[in-house]
């Protein structure tokens, strides 16, 4: 009884600190005697219902490029992981080379990389090397979320306990068994919240292939912006990517949630 | 152009205060053009009366890098415009450049009292006060654009070429019917986009780049097989940029209306009237005809492609 009172006032309490909140900031914003000028600048109705269907059929390169990654990084990122996992000394080159390839594609900026693929290979004019614009953004793409992927993935992996393996091990399991049995199933698991997380990061980046030309999303709303000197065309595309990228925190939120309820309360 | 522009400030303003100044300022102009222009266009042009950014200077904007034949003179001693090929703008050298000096002195202001500004395209148009008196950056007069900033009078009748290299499928090409099957490019935000879907009107989407000179690495590569742009900018891609370099030809004008290149002003700016009335005077005395000659001479035009 005094549990769900207690419930209702700070529903109440949340709503009205909410409205108090959202008040406050239109008030302030539309005081600015700048307003009209930015608001027909970047949210003017008529460029806004022009703009869509545009910007919406642009939109689908877009999502040709992000399943596409994300169907490549998934594999391609876990096995960079585990090829940072191997402590033979025989393998060690292997591990160089993934440690290396962490550094540098989570170190480099994702622009200079598909400057430098989509550019400069096509120029080489090498006989059998595509030279197409997607196909350059697509290697960058997979390129550089394959290494923040596989960070993500050894952070899984490391998680798990080393008692695991150990018993694993003493239950005569291999240690490929051990990983691909054991340890393996419980580190995914517990990666796809933050996987989840990349991935949304993914979808906007796909937005770095116009500067190779291509005309997806975010370049048809500059296109549109350039002929009228107008913005709203790009707050077009942000509310394009919004539709898919809330529903998608939206799931990491509860995955997450979910997760944090298995481990803490045990029940399935 | 006075009363299409009068139709467009009327047309999109509710303020009335704006009206009431845009008025006064026609008023004026119209009334200048009667006066025969002197050091300054006219009375109330003159450089003590005009609403400048800071007080005794006129200042010029351009975008970075300022290329040929727009800027030239290099950048010798240039902090701002700095890197192979870039131009210093205050050298007033280059069409553009000269333009601006021109207009500047016949505003009233000497050389020394102008400073020039760098502001990326997007910036000219971006709502509010701009820190530019005049932009010039070989933007196209469009009614659209109005609505965002002001423009000038034109300064350059702009027609459209394509240009490419030795090698690709459209090296030969003597017809806008041969660059039907060719994958064009074009550099954001200029009519040569429009040039393309309106006039050629490809089978294949063109390719849209930030900067020519990213076009210029697409064609070097053989991503696309030409590019489109303002003939004098084809002419210096040729030139100074590519390897066997190819001007295939000029497009016609895709509505029949001449394209113009304008100073762009922020909306409203008191400066527009006493501005074009200046670019209409060293229309009328034949100075931007000799700047025209001086600096693009026989770059402005290539065999039109039917």
């Amino acid at each position: 009884m005094t549990a769900a009172r207690s419930a209702r006032k700070g529903t109440l309490v949340a709503v009205v600190s909410t409205l108090a909140v959202a008040t406050v900031v239109a008030l302030s914003i539309g005081s600015s005697p700048s307003w009209p000028l930015v608001q027909k600048a970047f949210f003017d109705g008529t460029y806004f219902s022009t703009s869509l269907p545009d910007v919406a059929g642009a939109f689908f390169i877009n999502v040709q490029l992000f399943v596409l990654a994300e169907i490549l990084i998934l594999p391609l990122g876990l096995l960079i992981a585990l090829a940072r996992s191997i402590t033979s000394p025989a393998l060690a080159p292997l591990r160089i080379f993934a440690t290396v390839y962490t550094d540098f594609f989570r170190g480099v900026p994702s622009i200079l990389v598909i400057y430098v693929l989509g550019f400069g290979v096509p120029a080489l004019r090498l006989p059998g090397v595509p030279k197409e614009p997607f196909f350059w953004a697509l290697v960058t793409l997979v390129l550089i979320y394959s290494a923040y992927v596989s960070e993500v993935y050894r952070a899984g992996i490391e998680s798990i306990h080393p008692s695991q393996e150990r018993a694993a091990r003493a239950l005569g399991l291999t240690r490929f068994q051990a990983l691909r049995f054991v340890v393996l199933p419980q580190a995914l698991r517990r990666v796809v919240p933050p996987l989840l997380n990349d991935f949304i990061g993914l979808q906007k980046d796909t937005a770095l292939v116009s500067i190779l030309g291509v005309v997806e999303a975010f370049k048809q709303a500059q296109i549109l912006k350039s002929a009228n000197f107008n913005f709203t065309p790009l707050m077009t595309t942000a509310l394009i990517f919004l539709v898919i990228t809330i529903p998608m925190t939206r799931l990491v939120d509860r995955l997450a949630a979910k997760d944090r309820a298995a481990q803490q309360g045990g029940a399935r | 152009m006075s009363t299409t522009r009068s139709r467009i400030a009327i047309g999109q303003t509710t303020r009335m205060a704006v009206v009431v100044m845009a008025m006064a300022m026609l008023l004026a102009a119209c009334g200048g053009t009667a006066v025969s222009p002197t050091s300054s266009v006219y009375d109330s042009c003159v450089k003590e009366k005009l609403a400048v950014k800071t007080a005794g200077k006129l200042t010029l904007s351009t975008d970075n890098p300022a290329y040929s034949p727009w800027f030239q003179g290099g950048n010798e001693g240039a902090t701002v415009w700095v890197g192979d090929y870039n131009n210093d703008p205050a050298k007033g050298q280059g069409y553009e450049g000269a333009v601006a000096y021109a207009v500047a002195a016949k505003l009233g202001f000497t050389a020394d009292e102008v400073v020039w500004i760098q502001s990326a395209f997007d910036q000219s148009f971006a709502p509010g006060a701009k820190d530019f008196d005049l932009f010039l950056n070989q933007v196209s007069i469009k009614p659209a654009r109005a609505e965002a900033i002001d423009f000038s009078s034109g300064y350059y009748d702009v027609a459209q070429g394509v240009v490419t290299i030795e090698g690709s499928p459209i090296a030969g090409a003597t017809s806008i019917a041969d660059l039907k099957t060719a994958k064009l490019g074009a550099q954001i935000g200029t009519t040569s986009l429009d040039a393309i879907t309106s006039v050629i009107k490809p089978d294949t989407e063109p390719a849209v780049f930030n900067t020519n000179d990213e076009a210029v690495a697409a064609l070097e590569g053989g991503i696309i097989d030409g590019i489109v742009t303002d003939v004098p900018t084809a002419f210096y891609m040729r030139d100074a940029q590519l390897t066997g370099g190819i001007i295939v030809g000029q497009l016609p004008s895709a509505s029949g209306t001449q394209e113009q290149f304008g100073i762009v002003m922020e909306k409203g700016s008191p400066l527009t009237a006493c501005v074009s009335s200046a670019v209409e005077a060293l229309k009328a005395d034949g100075t931007l005809a000799a700047l025209l000659t001086e600096w693009i001479a026989d770059k402005a035009s290539a065999p039109v492609l039917k």
